[in-house]
């Protein structure tokens, strides 16, 4: 099996806050990140896709159409974006990585034509990421 | 699907890579320039990686509020602008290479409540990185 990964970059701010906790809870548990106008991050999404390369083109997935499918799932809609207020998938989510990835491995797994989704990983800064890998997958996709 | 989230750190630290055990001629032989009796350092980068489920009510498998202070209160104030074999206990006896500073921030590590601890990955330059992950630690 061979593992291919693509890498796609969006801009887009957030917040953090639980309505159902108080305005001192909040604050506490998310600290800055609960800032009411929001902040920003440069994300950074690396797409493994796992799979037996086609004998008749030697490619896992054409990279033209994973390239297509970021642009479609992800980058048409998160990239300058709200993600407290625009993204549908996220309403009524903390917009975390964690959450935010794991919208996207939903949104990308049921339009990968050729192979499989092995592996989501979303970094909101250098210092932070968050993997979403397939429950069956060895996690040797993870070093992409 | 699985989630993980990796966090990362850095520290600075002198080591010597020596085994009492062997004869000088051996240490050097083995150890090369990190034999070096007086010693030499790395910018170590450390990336932590925590599982679990998310929590419905923050949206996160750990809050960095809560992981960032353990690993500085574990690691980083014993670990960093140390001299590892001088002053980290563990290294009295072990030779801190690489692979046995992940097993024992590995280690240190390990009781974090909040979250289960997957991997411990070093990168002690920016050419070599050892990992350690749970299933490898005994």
């Amino acid at each position: 099996m061979i593992r291919i990964t693509r890498k796609v970059e969006f801009s887009a701010s957030h917040f953090y806050n639980n309505p159902n906790f108080s305005l001192e809870e909040n604050r506490r548990v998310f600290g800055k990140c609960n800032n009411p106008h929001g902040h920003g991050h440069n994300y950074t999404l690396e797409v493994t896709i796992a799979g037996e390369p086609d004998p008749a083109t030697g490619m896992v997935l054409d990279l033209k159409e994973l390239k297509a499918i970021l642009q479609r799932e992800v980058m048409d809609r998160m990239d300058h974006r709200h993600l407290n207020y625009e993204v549908p998938e996220l309403a009524g989510k903390i917009p975390t990585c964690e959450n935010i990835a794991t919208v996207i491995w939903q949104l990308l797994e049921p339009k990968i034509t050729r192979g499989k989704l092995d592996r989501v990983r979303l970094y909101e800064s250098p210092s932070l990421f968050v993997d979403c890998t397939a429950a069956s997958s060895d996690g040797a996709g993870r070093r992409a | 699907m699985k989630l993980s989230l990796t966090r990362r750190y850095d520290f600075a630290a002198s080591h010597r890579l020596h085994a009492p055990q062997l004869s000088e001629q051996e240490n050097q032989r083995i150890y090369g320039k990190c034999n070096n009796p007086y010693g030499h350092g790395h910018n170590y980068t450390l990336d932590v990686t925590v599982t679990g489920p998310v929590d419905p009510s923050t949206g996160m498998i750990a809050n960095l509020g809560d992981l960032d202070p353990f690993v500085e209160r574990e690691v980083l104030a014993a670990f960093d602008h140390k001299n590892l074999n001088e002053e980290v206990a563990e290294f009295k006896a072990v030779v801190p290479t690489t692979e046995n500073v992940c097993r024992e921030i590995f280690r240190l590590l390990q009781n974090f409540p909040a979250a289960r601890l997957e991997r411990v990955r070093i990168e002690e330059t920016s050419k070599n990185s050892f990992e350690i992950g749970v299933e490898d630690f005994a």
